[in-house]
């Protein structure tokens, strides 16, 4: 029997291997995948089955100081979970999409995917500042890797101008660690905690700037979202899926655990900065989905919204609302993992069947391709915040976190935004029910738009499990998340 | 069988049934009617069980936990029973009207699909034992309703779709604002009888009044009370049962039945009188249904005719429930079931004229009597009801609500009930007059089916009208019958103002 604390590592070993067999076996590397994924989503189950007791785990048993940590509690567990099921679908999807002519990506593909399941999950799980830093710099460089995939001219601009910025986000970031190292002496989060509780001096000011000014440069928090939309949109649609699903969400997650961690006694003035620019980007990034005629750029400035809802939530975080404000958020980005990924694949699914990627294209796909686009409609459904998925339970939350802190303006804004996804949604279903001009079918099966389905449908089923997701945060919620 | 499984298969079977009738292929059309005919019966007997239950003085019940501080709630009491059986059984006959209108049409899986999930949502709506859960069904019955409104796939239903959908959301927006308010002050606010909000301080009678115009605000929308009522009359472009679905059955009805769990079993009528918001209601009801009226007047389509007229006549319910008094009450909850009854057998024939002789226009209905008796004797009793000639369901309806304005002591209901009555007079007696007493000028426009020996169309699109006709002449004839519709209002009644 192995303690339980050792699932941590093996969370994040076994995708690495797998990653690592995956670059050099050739005909295997399907099954090979498919069993990792099968094995890594139950051991994300396993952890879930914890409850939400927080595990702490020592590589090689070395304590924290010294050694590298990894610990998980009821957030990071929920993370974890939501991260291999977005993994797994963008995989099963990449084995259908890169078929045939794109065999060649389906190999880069598959290593790359593994890699950054395995980032994501060390990021989930990182217990030290240095780790966190780490993990996001790898996440970056993999998602710059997969975004360029495609090899056209947009999707290597669009690459490119996400890693320049990325980069620049990433010295920021760790400029400000740098700075929180020089003030505390230490790395390890909960030490960090402790020292700045101790002694907030105004160095720690500048050095939280930095660092959620990088991350929100990476969660593409508006204004500074203009590079997510090119390089999400033109990438393959596995990959939107993971980039939008994961990676601008763990720039997020990093932002959540600092917020309630370490930075906690800081917050005071840059709640209300983060309120302000979630709700600019909730409008924003609605209105321009609403005016986009390609269809993966919808999703993609829906992404923008969405991530606003998720920063609005910090300047909820406070007061009576504190712990409505934690839970909704975190539903919030379970749900949005969930349904961005689903659009994502499904938008792919119906872009390959009506042999193009504007929105007057999907003429007939309601009947042509009806999983798919069941699957946008779902998927939409849970990002507009309406029951019973998880996206409404995430939405609601929120809302009664403004409503207990008299945040009128947030409430407005938040269901001002729900109009806006309902319509911009609305607008591309909407096409799909339009008959189809001429019967040419391009040949593509079912499968795309099913294992986008299958995402989709986890995005309702989660709306249903909503009190014993709560439960795992309860501690997070009570102990301010760190222990 | 435990109350709780009760409960959730009644929810339950055509949701199930409309999964499995997705999955099933396009030209499996015997295994279709079955799933749907079959889902419907067990519904209908479930209801039965539940109604023995409910008689015998219980109130079944089941809590599933959902979000915090806010359960699911399913409940059956009596005012939950007057919708869900009135819904079950009109879903029944629709369906097989649907299966008669749709032979051969294109996308036959998508449209019973839906049309299941749809009735899936009217029963939680029927049985939501809190706003909560209300509202949940209330959101998901105007999602399901969207690709049957939008069926044909024309520009002009998906514009008719796109008003739909921003009439609707933004009235959920609107109603789920009410929702959260109500849930800061109260917590979870479960339907009971007599209301729940009394309890609450004085201090909060403004707020009150607030979440009040909020959560009637939200669900007017759907009962199309003027000026929310835009999307109505767009919505006609989709199919017949579609249409009977959206009046009798789902949409209109569950906004009006929104209102009057609001008004009873949230607020407490005693409540919402002291409150001073019954007054306004009462007003808007009334301009309502004198607007719809004249519009129906002018309306040269038939299929339009009869959508201004429905959104005049679920005003009636709103006006039942406005007027404070037993006796409207009884008059508002039974027109609830026999605006259902009666509208759905316009819809139906009018549904039969088009789809059997192509008639869209009201001028294509001359001497459309001699071609299809039997429709058109559905069809009159369908208008004497609405107009309100004693025998019919209408006349009972009408009764209990001028009872009601008298005892209320408020004259001007009366004076307007007798407008209605004479502009429904107006806008369907030449109708009657044109269909019996004229002549055929001109062809009709698209005969799809011929006509033959002792069959005027169809028999499925025929019985189902025929059978809603006679319930409205039953439901007239014999309304102090025992499970007539009336007495279960009175029964309901008894139960909102205490002694």
């Amino acid at each position: 029997m192995i303690r339980s604390d050792a699932l941590l590592p093996i969370l994040v070993m076994l995708p690495l291997s797998l990653a690592l067999l995956l670059l050099l076996s050739g005909r295997w590397g399907r099954f090979l995948s498919l069993a990792g994924m099968v094995l890594t989503t139950a051991l994300a189950a396993l952890l879930l089955s914890h409850g939400g007791q927080p595990l702490h785990h020592a590589m090689g048993g070395w304590p924290a100081p010294l050694g590298i940590g990894l610990r998980a509690d009821g957030l990071a567990t929920l993370m974890v979970m939501m991260t291999a099921l977005v993994c797994s679908a963008a995989l099963i999807y990449g084995e259908y999409w890169f078929d045939g002519a794109k065999a060649e990506q389906g190999r880069q593909f598959r290593p790359l995917a593994w890699l950054l399941w395995a980032g994501v999950n060390a990021l989930l799980l990182a217990d030290d500042l240095f780790n966190l830093y780490v993990t996001l710099e790898l996440l970056t460089l993999l998602a710059a890797g997969l975004a360029a995939l495609m090899a056209t001219q947009a999707a290597l601009t669009a690459a490119l101008r996400y890693l320049m910025v990325a980069l620049i986000a990433s010295t920021a970031f760790l400029l400000g660690v740098a700075l929180l190292y020089g003030a505390t002496g230490t790395l390890a989060l909960e030490l960090i905690s402790i020292r700045v509780a101790a002694n907030p001096q105004p160095v720690l000011v500048v050095a939280m700037a930095l660092m959620v000014g990088g991350l929100a440069l990476k969660a593409a928090l508006f204004p500074l979202h203009g590079w997510l939309p090119p390089a999400h949109g033109g990438a393959a649609p596995p990959v939107s899926a993971l980039l939008s699903a994961l990676v601008v969400k763990a720039s997020f997650y990093v932002v959540l655990r600092l917020w309630m961690g370490p930075l906690a006694p800081l917050t005071g003035g840059v709640g209300p900065v983060l309120g302000v620019l979630g709700g600019m980007a909730i409008v924003w990034g609605g209105w321009q989905a609403l005016r986009q005629h390609n269809l993966k750029m919808v999703v993609a400035y829906s992404t923008v919204a969405q991530m606003g809802y998720l920063f609005l939530a910090f300047d909820l975080l406070q007061g009576a609302g504190y712990a409505s404000a934690l839970n909704g958020m975190v539903l919030q980005a379970v749900a949005h993992g969930l349904a961005k990924g689903a659009m994502f694949l499904a938008a792919g699914a119906l872009v390959v069947a009506a042999g193009g990627y504007r929105v007057d294209q999907l003429q007939g796909m309601a009947s042509r391709q009806p999983l798919a686009v069941t699957a946008l409609a779902v998927a939409g459904i849970s990002l507009a915040g309406m029951p019973p998925t998880a996206g409404f339970a995430g939405k609601w939350l929120l809302l009664q976190a403004a409503w207990l802190n008299g945040q009128w303006l947030w409430l407005a804004v938040m269901l001002a935004g729900s109009l806006l996804t309902a319509s911009y949604l609305l607008k591309v279903v909407a096409v799909t029910f339009l008959p189809a001009p001429v019967a040419a079918s391009v040949g593509c099966g079912q499968r795309l738009g099913g294992v986008a389905l299958m995402l989709a449908l986890l995005a309702l089923l989660a709306g249903f499990a909503v009190m014993p997701m709560l439960q795992l945060l309860a501690p997070v919620a009570t102990t301010g998340g760190w222990l | 069988m435990s109350d709780a499984a009760l409960l959730l298969i009644t929810v339950s079977c055509s949701l199930v049934g409309g999964i499995v009738i997705f999955l099933l292929p396009e030209q499996q059309r015997g295994w279709r009617t079955a799933i749907n005919l079959g889902a419907a019966l067990i519904k209908i007997l479930c209801l039965l069980l539940i109604v023995g239950a409910v008689l015998n003085g219980q109130v079944l019940s089941v809590r599933l936990p959902f979000l915090p501080g806010a359960d699911l709630v399913l409940r059956a009491d009596a005012m939950s029973l007057l919708f869900a059986i009135l819904s079950a059984l009109l879903w029944l006959v629709t369906t097989i009207y649907a299966i008669g209108y749709l032979e051969g049409a294109p996308h036959r899986r998508r449209f019973f699909g839906f049309f299941s999930l749809c009735v899936t949502a009217t029963m939680g709506i029927a049985l939501a034992g809190n706003l909560i859960t209300f509202f949940l069904f209330y959101e998901l019955l105007t999602l399901t309703t969207y690709p049957l409104v939008v069926h044909r796939g024309t520009p002009k239903a998906l514009a008719a779709g796109r008003r739909y959908l921003a009439y609707t959301l933004v009235g959920g927006v609107v109603l789920l604002t009410g929702v959260l308010w109500l849930q800061q002050l109260l917590g979870s606010v479960d339907f009971s009888h007599g209301g729940v909000v009394s309890v609450l301080a004085d201090s909060h009678r403004p707020a009150l009044v607030a979440i009040f115009a909020l959560l009637i605000g939200g669900v007017a929308v759907k009962a199309a009370v003027v000026p929310l009522h835009g999307w109505l009359p767009e919505a006609m472009v989709a199919p017949a049962p579609v249409s009977a679905l959206l009046h009798a059955v789902a949409v209109v009805k569950a906004g009006a039945f929104g209102v009057v769990r609001i008004c009873y079993d949230v607020f407490g009528i005693e409540y919402a009188a002291s409150l001073g918001v019954l007054q306004p209601l009462a007003v808007m009801a009334g301009v309502t249904i004198l607007w719809g009226s004249l519009r129906a007047l002018v309306q040269s389509d038939l299929k339009r005719r009869l959508a201004y007229s429905t959104i005049s006549q679920a005003s009636y319910i709103i006006l039942g429930v406005a007027l404070f008094g037993p006796l409207a009450t009884i008059g508002g909850l039974v027109h609830l079931v026999h605006q259902g009854i009666m509208k759905i057998t316009l819809f139906f024939c009018a549904g039969n004229y088009a789809e059997t002789l192509g008639i869209h226009a009201i001028d294509q209905l001359d001497g459309v009597g001699q071609r299809m008796p039997l429709t058109t004797v559905a069809f009159t009793i369908g208008a004497l009801g609405m107009i309100g000639v004693p025998a019919t369901a209408g006349f009972v309806s009408k009764w209990y609500l001028g009872q009601g304005a008298l005892a209320a002591d408020m004259g001007w209901v009366l004076w307007l009930l007798l407008a209605s009555s004479l502009l429904n007079a107006a806008y369907f007696l030449p109708l009657l007059h044109r269909a019996w007493f004229r002549v055929q000028r001109q062809p009709w426009p698209e005969e799809h089916i011929p006509r033959r020996p002792g069959r005027e169309t169809s028999l499925l699109l025929l019985l189902p009208p025929l059978v809603t006709a006679l319930s409205v002449v039953m439901a007239g004839l014999w309304a102090g019958a025992p499970f007539s519709p009336l007495v279960w209002a009175q029964l309901i009644t008894a139960l909102e103002y205490r002694p």
